[in-house]
């Protein structure tokens, strides 16, 4: 087991000079897109250009690009921003990391929870009325778009009921860390945390009742009942533990996507200036080294959640562990 | 016979389906004596499992009725609560599945899959628990039992999963074990290794075992009553001997010239019944056999009765008389024997 996750994180670290590489082709050595250009502003003399060429070393060649590069991000992390040559782009985004964590942190804590209730519920309910109607629930969440229920959360909420004693506890838009104060964090944290979590309750939740539904007629669940197990023991035991291998290796998709700026809706309308908000301006102004960073903050992300989900996996299922 | 340990009367199960109600079993009545081996025996769909699954109630599904009394030491099943026949699950009744290789759950050690059962019944530790599956892995035949009880099932062979299941099943001790084909998904030898290892912790433990089976040959060495069902009902029911050399159904006939023999000529080829089993939904009038029954008559349009015929215990639901069933049994089992209903040698039988 333990050579196992020694060789999965190997693999991640390889994965990630594959991501960087990949990254650092597209966004600096596409044809038709020159770093030097955006640097220079509008109209530049060439003079100006090789100046600008020679300082930032873009006259180099191409490996000693990306190993300058590599070293900006993770070394000196001295990579500047080219719309704003004041910003650190690596301060900045381990400044707006906390937020995005904080909002995915909590939603996945609440999808994780309410998606396995709503699922256990609807698959140990199948046959009655109950089942077809949190499975309709689910459907809804999953339709209604981020955009639209953060919207309409916040016109009700700060908007047209704000005075009214359901919504007045909630604060203005924003993010506050939590050591500033950890009550505010969390009341601001609330309502995004919802929003967010809404699309994945209603998928996880569906994922889970046909695993469960699927995972019911196995003959060890039919085994565990003539053992004489209690039923809530062969649910929870049996049923639910062999249905969680789908629900874990989605998780980690997704959580790792979200921390990568996959929740900039959620950021955006909420007004949290995390890792997503940050994309958004960097997308808006054509930010290529901020682009860079946060492409490879989010890969970083993404293969590292794979890696746990993995051994994750490896726990959960002892037939795909290395022998 | 004394009060029987298990005593099945007119159980009816039936699903609603979408074409229409499916009686798997309809009207079956079944006695099993302490210690005694009963075996079933059908083909594939005649209710053999249904029977002694709702026996111990563990089909769950909405669309299913079932009727009749399960009496197990005086108590009727069907009338317990959930809690209480929990409690004779495993300890009072257990089971050993067709399939080894799905019926362990593949996340759990063997041996937590076991103590997991013992300790569902009995107040004992981990420990103590732990120590008793790798006992029973033992007192099962499988080698290094030690070590082996920390793995998990897909680290062992089919064979060897059937005796971890066999194991489990016998871990507190049941009075009545029921073994729904516990050996169709082996093969041949090993087949053999686990009949007989069922055959002596019977002995060994005294428990009553209901053999589920396809296979005559199975009956044949294990079992002491046999009772045969064809499409949801009983067709015949006796000892051992008596079905095996008195059988009296046509079905039972059919069943019996499947086998291959060794002890005898060899046929040119084995007999096969002749068409499908019925509609479960739609069923024959009278005799459920009678369409593909080679001696039907008349009377074969109403449902016979399962009734001791020649008064010596062994019952049977067939109409035709005694005296000719006795003149027609060896012909429908062995038609080379008589010399007459000779089959074509065909190119493939050659």
């Amino acid at each position: 087991m333990l050579t196992f996750i020694v060789r999965r994180l190997a693999w991640t670290v390889l994965v990630m000079f594959v991501i960087t590489a990949l990254t650092f082709l597209i966004f600096f050595k596409t044809p038709g897109v020159d770093p030097a250009r955006a640097l220079a502003g509008r109209s530049p003399s060439p003079q100006t250009l090789a100046e600008i060429r020679a300082s930032f070393g873009l006259n180099r060649p191409l490996p000693i690009q990306y190993l300058l590069m590599m070293k900006q991000l993770f070394v000196t992390r001295s990579l500047v921003s080219y719309s704003n040559q004041g910003l650190l782009v690596v301060p900045e985004i381990a400044a707006a990391a906390p937020a995005t964590l904080s909002l995915v942190f909590g939603a996945a804590v609440l999808w994780v929870v309410l998606a396995i209730a709503m699922g256990v519920a609807a698959a140990l309910l199948r046959g009655t009325l109950l089942d077809p109607v949190l499975m309709i629930l689910a459907l809804i969440g999953i339709s209604a778009p981020v955009v639209w229920v953060g919207t309409l959360a916040n016109y009700v909420s700060q908007g047209t009921l704000h005075n009214s004693f359901l919504f007045s506890w909630v604060p203005p838009l924003g993010y506050t860390s939590f050591t500033t104060s950890p009550s505010l964090w969390f009341k601001g944290l609330i309502i995004p945390w919802i929003t967010l979590s809404i699309l994945y309750i209603g998928f996880y939740a569906r994922v889970l009742r046909a695993n469960l539904i699927e995972v019911q007629n196995e003959d060890f669940v039919r085994t565990a009942r003539a053992k004489g197990l209690r039923e809530s023991r062969v649910v929870v035991r049996h049923t639910l533990r062999n249905s969680m291998i789908t629900f874990v290796s989605l998780f980690g998709l997704d959580f790792g996507a979200l921390v990568a700026g996959g929740a900039l809706i959620t950021e955006v309308v909420f007004g949290i200036h995390g890792v997503g908000f940050l994309t958004y301006e960097a997308f808006q102004a054509l930010d290529l080294p901020t682009i860079m960073a946060v492409v490879v903050f989010g890969a970083f992300f993404i293969v590292l959640i794979n890696a746990m989900v993995d051994i994750a996996y490896a726990w959960l299922d002892p037939r795909v562990r290395p022998t | 016979m004394a009060e029987p340990l298990l005593e099945v009367r007119d159980l009816k199960v039936s699903f609603r389906t979408e074409d229409g109600t499916v009686k798997a079993v309809d009207g079956v009545s079944l006695e099993v004596a302490a210690g005694e081996t009963l075996g079933i025996v059908g083909e594939s769909g005649s209710g053999k499992s249904v029977t002694m699954m709702s026996v111990m109630r563990l089909i769950n599904d909405p669309n299913m009725r079932v009727e009749g009394e399960v009496i197990y030491k005086g108590r009727d099943l069907m009338k317990l609560t959930q809690e209480q026949i929990r409690e004779i699950r495993g300890t009072g009744i257990a089971m050993i599945f067709q399939d080894p290789m799905t019926s362990l759950n593949p996340v759990y050690r063997v041996g937590w899959q076991i103590s997991e059962q013992i300790r569902a019944h009995e107040k004992v530790s981990a420990k103590a628990a732990h120590d008793r599956a790798v006992e029973l892995l033992r007192a099962v035949g499988i080698p290094h039992a030690q070590e082996r009880v920390d793995d998990y099932p897909h680290q062992f062979s089919g064979g060897m999963r059937q005796r971890v299941m066999i194991a489990m099943a016998i871990s507190c001790n049941p009075d009545l074990l029921i073994a729904d084909e516990p050996t169709t998904a082996l093969d041949v030898t090993i087949q053999a290794q686990i009949l007989e290892l069922i055959k002596k912790l019977r002995d060994d433990f005294g428990t009553a075992v209901v053999l589920i089976t396809h296979d005559m040959g199975v009956v044949a060495d294990i079992t002491d009553r046999v009772a045969v069902m064809y499409a949801g009902r009983i067709v015949e029911q006796g000892g051992l001997r008596s079905v095996f050399y008195d059988a009296e159904h046509p079905y039972t006939w059919g069943l019996l010239g499947s086998i291959a023999r060794l002890d005898r000529p060899r046929p040119p080829r084995l007999t096969a019944i002749k068409g499908m089993p019925p509609s479960l939904i739609h069923l024959p009038q009278g005799c459920a056999f009678g369409p593909r029954c080679p001696y039907r008559f008349d009377l074969c349009t109403e449902v016979p009765s399962l009734e001791d015929r020649l008064g010596d215990g062994h019952l049977d639901a067939c109409h035709l008389d005694t005296e000719r069933k006795r003149d027609l049994r060896e012909t429908a089992i062995h038609p080379e024997l008589a010399g007459r209903g000779e089959p074509e040698l065909t190119e493939e039988s050659r």
